[in-house]
């Protein structure tokens, strides 16, 4: 018996937030497909395949690419593949470093007692209470303050100098990611039974055997689904991203804000569909893996 | 050597805890200490930190101004007491907003049938995992003057016989409301999933058993047992939506100028650190406050992790 | 009291949809009327049917077909809240954010019930169930023993006529359970309320209960006292699952009155003076059936009337008792010996092959429906 579930009101209010989540999206999605070069008013969609297609009700000069003009023109943008790049070469660094050094600590904290070991465990809470532009800015400082000073010890000059760059960006990553993977992969460690390790080493294997050849592979979903957060985070990040880049290496978030504050033409849109598109194949991808992992196979 | 590290768990733990203690004391423990220095320092001429000790800067922000009107030489200006104030209530409406959003999202999807569970909540994280700044962009277009819920509005009217002339609706306070609602609904849902989820069905039996009608049930067993849910949830979306500058930027304007927008500005167009710093002190200590006593109030739930 | 029967179930049916797709009966055309102030228990392994039954009583299931009546009154779509029934899960299902007090003066409050009220009534039930002074502690600071009792007083403490029981021991130690079921039962007979409880522990059963339904693939088998359940199982499953029992194959040579004589071709005899407890008729083939602790190891070794020569196949000792099975003349028995006298001494052991005499009367013998 249930007879909460199928209240009509539950599902009105849920019918409802799922509209509120997707309408907006549903809109980006359309537009990028408009017929307009201001992108305000939305003009109908392009039709033709010709290099003279009507936009804002007069012939321009375009692609023959169709209904998917600004698609076309988004792979022609230089700064866009450069952003992407830039984007992707800071995820990948900063989460392979937040999860091997974010394992490695959610092990000493599950297992081990040592003398900085509250400290360690409280400095992990600091990125989830404290707001974002806070570390921003105190990140910033440090940076500014310490080339600085060491651009002038050092005698540096020009391309040689200390400047903000792909580097204090990856740096400032890990930073606030290797906190979410410790705790990810603690919480997994918390339901490990010890009897497995036990039975490892009773079986003649030591502790680093037992530790690759058990521990390891057993916590593995946890480490996993750590990196994943990670990895997710730094793709989403603008706020640490946009007080520690430099010159070069501006990501694509970074990319869009400052579209957002010149002239907005229908490209924004086709980059976002396009980046909507990956993060749906991504999330389908990962739920099949984890539905065929959750099955016991026979 | 080799030897003593194998026998020594408390070596072993500090090695591997190493890395990142350190990472965070350099990178977060550190930048906070530097922030707290420099937001006793004084602005050079060309925006750069002249270190030294004053309170002017916190004096500054609580309201006390030299330059007034008739003369005076000093006296109360409310510009900055009123920016931390509005992002306070600003955090406050969304959380509110967000909470009752959520919540009977979050009870649907952990009373639905196993099997399409996971769909209603893949259907959640992809708004979530889609980008920050491409959600605010994407509710921009909706709310121009010529946007897609004006077009909508427009439609009904017609349909109606009205008259009817576009709403104003970007760059008000609700505009950025209505966007930060958008932006943290999720991180309210998923903690929120998490607990009522764990809630075993002879509870709900249980408590009919015992008389409670759906309402009462509501009130009395699943609201309280899901509390830790609402708590991690409200700590998720309270402080970034304090500290955010973002979406008021966009969906605001130059009307809606939060703490966030202030302290940005002081490093990036204003120039001055100092001031920047101390606001940033401040946004801090409140977000601090709030959660200690809200934590302490309710608790602080594991439910956070699994968010 | 309005009606005669607390409960009663009339030719209920409720069905299921698998994951598969497939419909199945988890109960089909159960009808038992429950006296009041009876200890009724549905026995049965799982998936039989029984916390089903129990749930569609609670109001949790309504039943597909038939109705169910609570003193005399139909239920049909009743919710729980509006029934005079109170559930012990199994699972206790406590209120976790709650302590012991407000756990058990939840149900009070949904009545309405002034302070005093309550706290009087929540003494008492607290006192009932011996958890006195344990009113500010939460459910998991409490053994399993005590939050078990505290299940018992949170649905007593609404003065039900009846109290249902889904497994309630099934979580408790041996020890504890034999306890807690002394306790129950006497805790019934104080309060005078009709209990249903549901388990699958044969012996719990018998142990406490006034009536049994012993259920099986969503049928009641048989639905009797104890001593009837046991001593006069009406078919071979009911035989088989409570207890232990030897089974032959025979035929109905002839019937008088309630007596019957059969013939066993494995063991080439007939056996005389059978009691019957159903219809059988002349040339049919059925099931006999004695219980392990009716047949006896004699000293006499000679072949006769209900006598018969058997091999040792190897004998366990189980304190109490010692478990001896045999061959006789290719069917398995088992026979079960009380040890009454030490069994130190190896010897009086029965060795592997040994030839022994066993007996059996007539009387003690079941004739049973083939299936």
């Amino acid at each position: 018996m249930n007879p909460f579930k199928r209240s009509p009101l539950v599902i009105a209010a849920t019918t409802l937030v799922y509209f509120f989540l997707y309408a907006p999206i549903v809109i980006l999605v359309l537009y990028s497909f408009n017929a307009s070069r201001a992108n305000v008013k939305f003009e109908g969609f392009i039709t033709s395949f010709s290099d003279r297609v009507q936009m804002d009700g007069s012939f321009v000069e375009a692609s023959p690419c169709g209904p998917f003009h600004w698609y076309c023109d988004l792979s022609k943008n230089n700064d866009v593949i450069e952003a992407a790049g830039n984007t992707l070469t800071i995820a990948f660094t900063a989460t392979i470093v937040a999860t091997v050094i974010g394992t490695m600590a959610a092990l000493a904290l599950q297992r081990y007692d040592f003398k900085i070991k509250p400290f360690s465990q409280l400095s992990l809470y600091i990125p989830i209470v404290i707001p974002e532009i806070v570390m921003g800015i105190g990140i910033l400082t440090l940076f500014s303050q310490s080339f600085g000073w060491l651009n002038q010890a050092l005698n540096l000059t020009g391309d040689s100098r200390l400047a903000l760059g792909i580097g204090t960006v990856t740096v400032s990553h890990i930073a606030f990611m290797v906190p979410f993977v410790t705790l990810v992969v603690q919480a997994r460690l918390q339901g490990f039974d010890k009897s497995y390790e036990e039975a490892a080493m009773d079986l003649g294997a030591n502790e680093w055997t037992t530790f690759w050849r058990v521990t390891f592979p057993m916590i593995l979903p946890g480490v996993l689904s750590g990196a994943l957060l990670a990895f997710t985070l730094s793709l989403d990040d603008f706020v640490i991203t946009f007080f520690t880049n430099g010159p070069g290496s501006t990501t694509l978030p970074i990319y869009v804000y400052g579209l957002l504050r010149r002239i907005i033409t229908p490209q924004v849109n086709a980059l976002s569909t396009v980046w909507i598109a990956i993060v749906f194949i991504a999330v389908l991808l990962l739920q099949w893996l984890q539905s065929r992992e959750a099955k016991p196979s026979h | 050597m080799l030897q003593r590290f194998r026998e020594n768990k408390s070596m072993q733990g500090t090695f591997l805890a190493l890395p990142t203690t350190l990472w965070l004391f350099v990178l977060l423990i550190i930048p906070l200490f530097l922030t707290l220095v420099v937001s006793f320092g004084q602005r050079s001429p060309d925006g750069d930190v002249i270190f030294s000790f004053g309170l002017h800067n916190y004096i500054r922000l609580f309201g006390y101004s030299t330059d007034c009107p008739g003369g005076q030489t000093s006296c109360f200006d409310p510009l900055y007491v009123n920016i931390l104030w509005r992002s306070l209530t600003l955090a406050f409406n969304t959380t509110v907003c967000v909470i009752l959003l959520a919540y009977p999202l979050a009870y649907f999807i952990a009373r639905a049938h196993p099997k399409r569970r996971n769909i209603f909540l893949f259907m959640v994280l992809i708004p979530l995992w889609t980008n920050f700044v491409i959600r605010v962009y994407a509710w921009m277009m909706l709310l121009r003057k010529e946007g897609a819920i004006n077009i909508v509005l427009g439609w009904f009217a017609n349909l109606l016989g009205l008259d009817f002339t576009p709403l104003e609706m970007l760059y008000t306070p609700g505009a950025v409301l209505v966007g930060m609602v958008y932006e943290f609904l999720p991180f309210m849902i998923l903690p929120i999933y998490t607990s009522l989820e764990k809630i075993d069905n002879s509870l709900y039996e249980a408590a009919a058993d015992l008389g409670a009608n759906a309402f009462k049930t509501l009130l009395r067993v699943t609201l309280p047992l899901s509390m830790p849910g609402v708590v991690a949830g409200t700590i998720l979306v309270f402080i970034p939506v304090m500290g955010t500058f973002i979406v008021s930027d966009i969906l605001g304007g130059r009307q809606v100028i939060l703490v966030g927008n202030l302290i940005q500005r002081q490093f990036l167009d204003a120039r001055d650190p100092t001031f920047g710093s101390a606001a940033s002190l401040i946004l801090m200590v409140m977000t601090l406050i709030v959660t200690y006593f809200y934590t302490r109030k309710f608790g602080f739930g594991e439910e956070i992790v699994a968010a | 009291m309005t009606s005669e029967f607390a409960v009663e179930m009339r030719d209920v049916v409720k069905r299921f949809v698998t994951p598969e797709g497939h419909e199945i009966a988890a109960v089909d055309h159960v009808t038992m009327q429950i006296k009041n102030g009876e200890f009724f228990s549905m026995l049965g392994s799982s998936g039989c049917g029984k916390t089903t039954s129990l749930r569609m009583i609670a109001g949790f299931e309504w039943p597909s077909e038939g109705e169910v009546f609570i003193e005399g009154r139909p239920m049909g779509h009743t919710p729980p809240f509006q029934r005079k029934v109170n559930t012990v899960f199994q699972s206790y299902a406590l209120f976790q954010h709650m302590t012991v007090y407000q756990n058990v003066a939840f149900g009070l409050e949904m009545e309405g019930a002034d302070k005093s009220e309550i706290d009087k009534r929540v003494k008492r039930a607290l006192e009932m169930v011996q958890l006195t002074g344990m009113e500010r502690r939460r459910p998991r600071q409490l053994s399993g023993g005590q939050q078990q009792r505290v299940a018992v007083a949170r649905a007593l403490v609404k003065t039900p006529d009846v109290l249902l029981l889904d497994e309630p021991l099934g979580a408790l130690d041996l020890k504890l359970r034999k306890e807690m079921q002394l306790e129950l039962k006497a805790l019934q007979q104080q309060l005078g309320i009709t209990f249903i409880y549901v388990t699958h522990d044969q012996e719990e059963a018998l142990t406490m209960s006034d009536r049994i339904a012993v259920m099986s693939k969503g049928r009641v088998q048989q639905l009797a006292t104890p001593v009837e359940i046991y001593e006069r199982p009406v078919n071979k499953f009911v035989a088989d699952f409570i207890g232990e029992s030897n089974f032959f194959e025979g035929r109905i040579k002839s019937i008088s009155k309630d007596e019957a004589v059969a013939h066993i071709p494995a063991l080439n005899t007939e056996l005389k003076g059978l009691p019957m407890s159903r219809d059988f008729v002349k040339g049919e083939d059925v099931a006999i059936s004695v219980r392990p602790e009716k047949i006896r190891i004699v000293e006499n070794k000679t072949k006769g009337d209900g006598l018969f020569m058997a091999k040792v196949l190897t004998s366990v000792y189980i304190g109490s008792d010692t478990h001896v099975y045999l061959d006789l003349e290719g069917i398995r028995l088992k026979i079960m010996e009380q040890n009454r006298i030490s069994r130190l001494d190896p010897s009086s052991f029965y060795s592997k092959d040994q030839v022994v005499t066993l007996m059996f009367m007539p009387e003690n013998t079941l004739i049973l429906k083939k299936d």
